[in-house]
């Protein structure tokens, strides 16, 4: 049976959130379209919304944590890798204060993710440096 | 609208049992269309068939058939789906032994909306709705009444809005080279904006689509500053149906002028360019 539809969804790339479909062919995704009938891109897409289904299956994005070990970046497990930042984050807040800190967060993470950022710059760090890379 | 939505479900719903799929519109989250492959298996589907805003279905069924070639398949196409669909078999995008056409037939108000010259389907043997006559889009006539300096000026503030997203060359049922000229440095500089205008991109596009555009202004409705670029698309298609007595879609056996010359060296030139 041959699997073919579009999944709507909002661009990852900014914070306009500009809609668009990702084609879907037998599960695999192949491409973008934008949504036409849809109130805030009205069927527009600049080309980054045009490629957004480009980085998902990337043979360059990362699948697991990497941590500098002797100077080369090894992979690791997430375990590791936050048990890590946790503790380098608790050192430096230690010796320069919670504003050494700054929290840079994204517009491909949700609403929820980009609430709970926030949250944990201002409640755990102690920081109100939290920005976004849309702003950048 | 409902009539025709009844009437085209119930074309789908008999050649359903005999096909693969059948490419139409389907609405979904948040009255959302988009293009989807309904199949045998999941015919609750039409529920959410839809007609409109009309989406560059050609393109799906080059997807499609370039992943299954063998696949029986039908589509539901409007006038100028069908001609990028007649166009792109006779650029050997895919073969049509296996795929069933079936026509929709424009409303005026849909035809009003696109601005287009002929708004019903010619190949297709199933057909849904009534045919109802093309209208001339006003912009070809305030383009030719302009004075050669007031049609630079014209083209060169249109383009200077352009953001190069691409979107027109994504979305043209005509555009499927293999290697693209817009994606060559030599001719449209990576990471430039504003482009250098007059934009060697727009000039490229319309060269490249003389004889080949279909009309279906897509790439009018994708473009995020509005550029009007499918009129000039429009104004070279009245030349080369003057020149070469050519109209992309209108035939399945005529060959595109551009194929005759690099394959055969002959054509029939019947008229000048203005």
């Amino acid at each position: 049976m041959i699997d073919y539809k579009n999944v709507l969804t909002t661009c990852p790339y900014c914070g306009t959130g500009c809609a668009l479909h990702l084609q879907v062919l037998d599960d695999k995704l192949v491409g973008v379209l934008p949504a036409k009938n849809h109130v805030v891109s009205e069927g527009g897409l600049c080309i980054k919304g045009w490629n957004a289904h480009a980085f998902v299956n990337h043979v360059d994005r990362l699948t697991k944590p990497l941590i500098r070990k002797n100077g080369k970046l090894e992979e690791s497990t997430w375990d590791e890798a936050l048990t890590l930042i946790a503790q380098k984050f608790g050192e430096i807040k230690a010796q320069n204060g919670p504003d050494s800190l700054a929290i840079l967060t994204s517009a491909k993470c949700t609403n929820e993710e980009n609430y709970l950022l926030q949250k944990f710059a201002r409640a755990v760090i102690g920081t109100n440096n939290i920005d976004h890379c849309a702003r950048l | 609208m409902s009539d025709r939505l009844t009437s085209l479900r119930e074309t789908i719903e008999k050649i359903l049992p005999d096909v693969d799929g059948v490419v139409a519109l389907r609405t979904g989250p948040g009255g959302i269309v988009a293009p989807y492959l309904f199949t045998k298996e999941h015919p609750e589907e039409l529920a959410k068939l839809a007609l409109w805003p009309k989406e560059p279905v050609p393109d799906t069924l080059k997807i499609i058939l370039h992943a299954h070639p063998d696949a029986k398949l039908a589509i539901v196409c409007r006038g100028c789906e069908e001609r990028g669909i007649v166009e792109m078999f006779k650029h050997a995008q895919f073969s049509l032994d296996n795929v069933t056409l079936i026509g929709l037939q424009c409303e005026q108000s849909e035809v009003e909306s696109c601005q287009c010259f002929k708004p019903f389907t010619v190949h297709a043997k199933l057909t849904v709705g009534q045919p109802v006559e093309g209208v001339r889009d006003p912009m070809m006539a305030k383009i030719l009444a302009m004075s050669q300096p007031e049609k630079l000026a014209f083209w060169k503030e249109e383009f200077s809005h352009c953001i190069k997203c691409y979107g027109c060359r994504n979305i043209c049922p005509q555009c499927f080279c293999n290697v693209c000229a817009l994606e060559d440095e030599t001719w449209v500089e990576t990471g430039r904006l504003p482009m250098p205008n007059p934009s060697m991109y727009h000039m490229i596009r319309a060269m490249h689509m003389t004889a080949k555009c279909v009309g279906c202004h897509e790439c009018e409705e994708t473009c995020p500053s509005d550029i009007p670029m499918a009129v000039h698309f429009r104004l070279i298609a009245r030349d080369v149906k003057e020149m070469f007595n050519y109209e992309p879609g209108a035939s399945m056996e005529q060959k595109p002028p551009q194929l005759l010359v690099l394959e055969e060296g002959d054509y029939v030139r019947t008229g000048l360019p203005h």
